[in-house]
C-alpha cells in the first residue's frame, strides 16, 4: 500500500513571525520545523503500511528556500522519501494555489491512501486536504479521529459536533486526521541518521506543469487590503495564592451575580 | 448599498437549526438584499425557523444516503451557479461539514475561499472578510478580488442570531449531480456522546481544564466545579489529544469557541490554539502555578497558585 501524507514546515510555534503590514506576506527568516498537526498523519501512515504489511510513506510538501528540515524530521521517523515543491513563484500562495501544487505533487505518486492534517497549526484554514481530493477526484473524510483499512477501504471514525460518525470509504481515497488519532513516535537516533541519506526530491512548479500565474499572489483571487494590531484585551487584578484565592474568586462571582 | 444575494450553508439536526447558521442569516440580511439557505437534508424541517431568521429559500438536496455533505452539496451548487442561479456570497460555518462544502466549491468554482472570517463588510459591490491572525493579535481585512462570488468561512460566535419575522421559507430542490467515485464515502452509523448540563457553547459559565491538572482523574475536580456553578465543563486541545476527556469538550481553534458570562481556566497555558476560542469570554478567570502563562494576559482575575490547592477549596466554599 502506498501512502502519501501532506506535510507542511512552518515556523516553531513559539516564535511564529509576523505580517509584514508592508508586503503582507509571512515574514519567516527562522529555520522551519515538522507542524506537530503533521506528525499524526506521519505515524498513521507508518503504521497503516506497518500493518498491512508491505507498501511505503512518501511525503509531499511546499515550503519556501529548499526547506527541508521539517521533512528531514519525518524521515526519521520512518517515511521513505519526499517530494518538495519550492519555487519563487509560490510567494503568497493561497490555500487554494497551494492544493493545486500539492495535488500535482501527489499525482506522481499514484498512491493507495493521501493523509493530511485537519488543518495547519500556523494558517488553519483547514480547507486544503478536501481541495486536494476535489482536485485529485478523490472520496475523503475529513476530521478522522481513528483509520483502520479493511477489504480495500478505509474505516474511518469522523469527529461530529455532537461525537462521530463512522465512514466507510473505498480506496484511492484521501482521509485528513486530526491530533490524537495516533501517538507519534519520537525519531531515534537510527532513523534521525538514515534520514539524512533518503532520497529527496525537489521540484519546481514549471516541472509539475502549473502555470506560475495561478499560484503566488497573482493567482490568489484574494487581496489583503489592510492588517492592523487588534486591540489588546486588557490584563486584570493577578494575586499570588496564600491559601486563601478561592475567597476572591467566590467573592469576583458574587459580584457577577452568576450564582 | 449591500449585495443583491447571499446564499448561507444551512446546518441541523433534522429538528431544528444549527445556531451558526442563524448567526450567519442575522449578518447576511444586514448586507445582502435576498438571502437564501443551500443545505443537505429535508428543507421542510427547517423551512419555518429559517424564514423565521430571514431566508427567502431554501435549496434543499434531500437525503444524501450516507453520503459526505462536502462533495455533495459542493457539486449541485456549482452546477446550480453553471446554470446562472448562483448568489454574489458564500456564507458557510467553521464546522466540519461547512469547511468540506467551502473546499470542494472552492476548486469547482476556482475562486478562493477567505476564511476564520469573524465579521464582513461590503466595499463596493464586493465583500471584505474580517479575520483574527497570530491568536487574535492582529486584525486582517481580505477582498475577494477573483471577481467571482466569494466564499466566506465564518467562525462560530462572530454574530447573534435574531429573528426578522419572516414568513416560512419555500422549499426548492437542490439537485445533486451523479458524484462517481468522489461521492464513495458513506456513513454507517452515528453516534453522539451525551452529556448532563448546559451545553458547553451555549453555558453562562464554562469551566475549562488542561495539562496543569496532571492526570486524568484530576479532570473530576473540573466536572465538580462546572456542576457546583451551573456551569459547563471544557478542556484544552492537550488533554482531549492526551485522551483524557472526548473532542466534544474541546475549546479553540480546532473546538468550540465559547463566549460565557464567566470562563475559569484551571491549569491551562494559554497557548494560542486556545485563547482563540475563549478569549471573547466577558470575564476570565485564571489559576495557574506559572506566573509568566500567557493566560495571565486575557485574565480578569488571575491567580497564581496550585489548582489542586485551590480547586477543592473553591469547590467546598460553592457548595456550603
Amino acid at each position: 500500500m502506498k501512502v502519501v501524507v501532506c506535510v507542511k514546515q512552518i515556523p516553531d510555534p513559539a516564535d511564529p513571525g509576523a505580517l509584514d503590514p508592508e508586503s503582507k506576506t509571512l515574514v519567516r527568516d527562522q529555520k522551519l520545523i515538522l507542524d506537530e498537526s503533521d506528525s499524526y498523519g506521519v505515524e498513521m501512515a507508518l503504521q497503516l503500511v506497518d500493518t498491512a504489511g508491505e507498501g511505503s510513506v512518501h511525503l509531499v510538501s511546499m515550503a519556501p528556500n529548499n526547506e527541508v528540515s521539517g521533512l528531514r524530521t519525518a524521515l526519521a521517523m520512518g517515511a521513505e522519501s519526499a517530494t518538495l515543491v519550492s519555487d519563487d513563484a509560490l510567494k503568497g500562495t493561497d490555500a487554494l494555489g497551494t492544493a493545486k501544487v500539492l495535488a500535482a505533487a501527489i499525482t506522481r505518486s499514484e498512491p493507495d491512501l493521501v493523509l493530511a492534517a485537519t488543518e495547519s497549526s500556523d494558517g488553519y484554514t483547514g480547507t486544503v486536504p478536501e481541495m486536494v481530493a476535489e482536485l485529485l477526484g478523490l472520496p475523503s473524510v475529513t476530521f478522522a479521529k481513528s483509520i483502520a483499512i479493511e477489504g480495500g477501504a478505509a474505516k474511518v471514525q469522523r469527529q461530529t459536533e455532537a461525537g462521530y460518525d463512522d465512514v466507510e470509504c473505498p480506496l484511492p481515497a484521501l482521509v485528513s486526521v486530526t491530533a490524537g488519532v495516533v501517538e507519534p513516535r519520537y525519531p531515534s537516533f537510527k532513523g534521525i541518521m538514515a534520514a539524512k541519506s533518503k532520497p529527496v526530491d525537489e521540484v519546481t512548479v514549471g516541472d509539475l506543469g502549473i502555470d506560475a500565474g495561478s499560484v503566488g499572489w497573482a493567482g490568489g483571487g484574494q487581496e489583503i487590503v489592510s492588517v492592523e494590531e487588534a486591540p489588546a484585551r486588557e490584563a486584570g487584578e493577578v494575586i499570588e495564592d496564600e491559601g486563601d484565592a478561592h475567597e476572591r474568586i467566590v467573592a469576583f462571582l458574587d459580584e457577577l451575580k452568576v450564582l | 448599498m449591500g449585495l443583491d444575494k447571499i446564499w448561507v450553508f444551512g446546518e441541523g439536526d433534522g429538528e431544528s437549526v444549527a445556531t451558526i447558521t442563524l448567526e450567519m442569516l442575522a449578518k447576511a440580511r444586514e448586507i445582502a438584499d435576498t438571502v437564501e439557505v443551500f443545505m443537505a437534508g429535508d428543507g421542510d424541517d427547517y423551512a419555518e425557523e429559517l424564514g423565521d431568521h430571514g431566508a427567502e429559500t431554501v435549496y434543499a438536496t434531500g437525503d444524501l444516503d450516507g453520503g459526505m455533505q462536502g462533495v455533495a452539496v459542493a457539486s449541485a451548487v456549482a452546477a446550480a451557479v453553471a446554470d446562472g442561479d448562483g448568489p454574489d456570497a458564500f456564507m458557510l460555518g467553521t464546522t466540519q461539514d461547512g469547511r468540506d462544502v467551502a473546499a470542494r466549491l472552492a476548486v469547482k468554482l476556482d475562486t478562493p475561499v477567505i476564511t476564520n472570517v469573524v465579521d464582513l463588510e461590503v466595499d463596493g459591490d464586493s465583500l471584505l472578510g474580517n479575520e483574527p491572525v497570530f491568536g487574535g493579535t492582529v486584525d486582517v481585512k481580505t477582498k475577494n478580488t477573483s471577481g467571482k462570488a466569494g466564499i466566506f468561512l465564518v467562525r462560530p460566535k462572530s454574530f447573534a442570531a435574531e429573528s426578522a419575522g419572516g414568513a416560512e421559507a419555500d422549499v426548492e430542490d437542490l439537485d445533486v449531480p451523479d458524484l462517481g467515485a468522489m461521492g464513495a464515502a458513506k456513513v454507517t452509523d452515528r453516534f453522539a456522546e451525551e452529556s448532563d448540563g448546559p451545553k458547553l457553547d451555549e453555558a453562562a459559565i464554562v469551566v475549562s481544564g488542561g495539562r496543569g491538572l496532571g492526570e486524568a482523574d484530576a479532570y473530576a475536580m473540573i466536572e465538580t466545579l462546572a456542576k457546583a456553578v451551573g456551569g459547563a465543563a471544557g478542556a484544552s486541545r492537550a488533554i482531549v489529544d492526551a485522551g483524557w476527556v472526548p473532542y466534544s469538550y474541546q475549546v479553540g481553534q480546532t473546538g468550540k469557541v465559547v463566549k460565557p458570562t464567566v470562563y475559569i481556566a484551571a491549569g491551562i497555558s494559554g497557548a494560542t490554539q486556545h485563547l482563540v476560542g475563549m478569549k471573547g469570554s466577558k470575564n476570565i478567570i485564571a489559576i495557574n502555578k506559572d506566573p509568566e502563562a500567557p493566560i495571565f494576559a486575557v485574565a480578569d482575575l488571575g491567580i497564581i497558585g496550585d489548582v489542586h490547592k485551590v480547586l477543592p477549596k473553591l469547590i467546598e466554599a460553592l457548595n456550603s
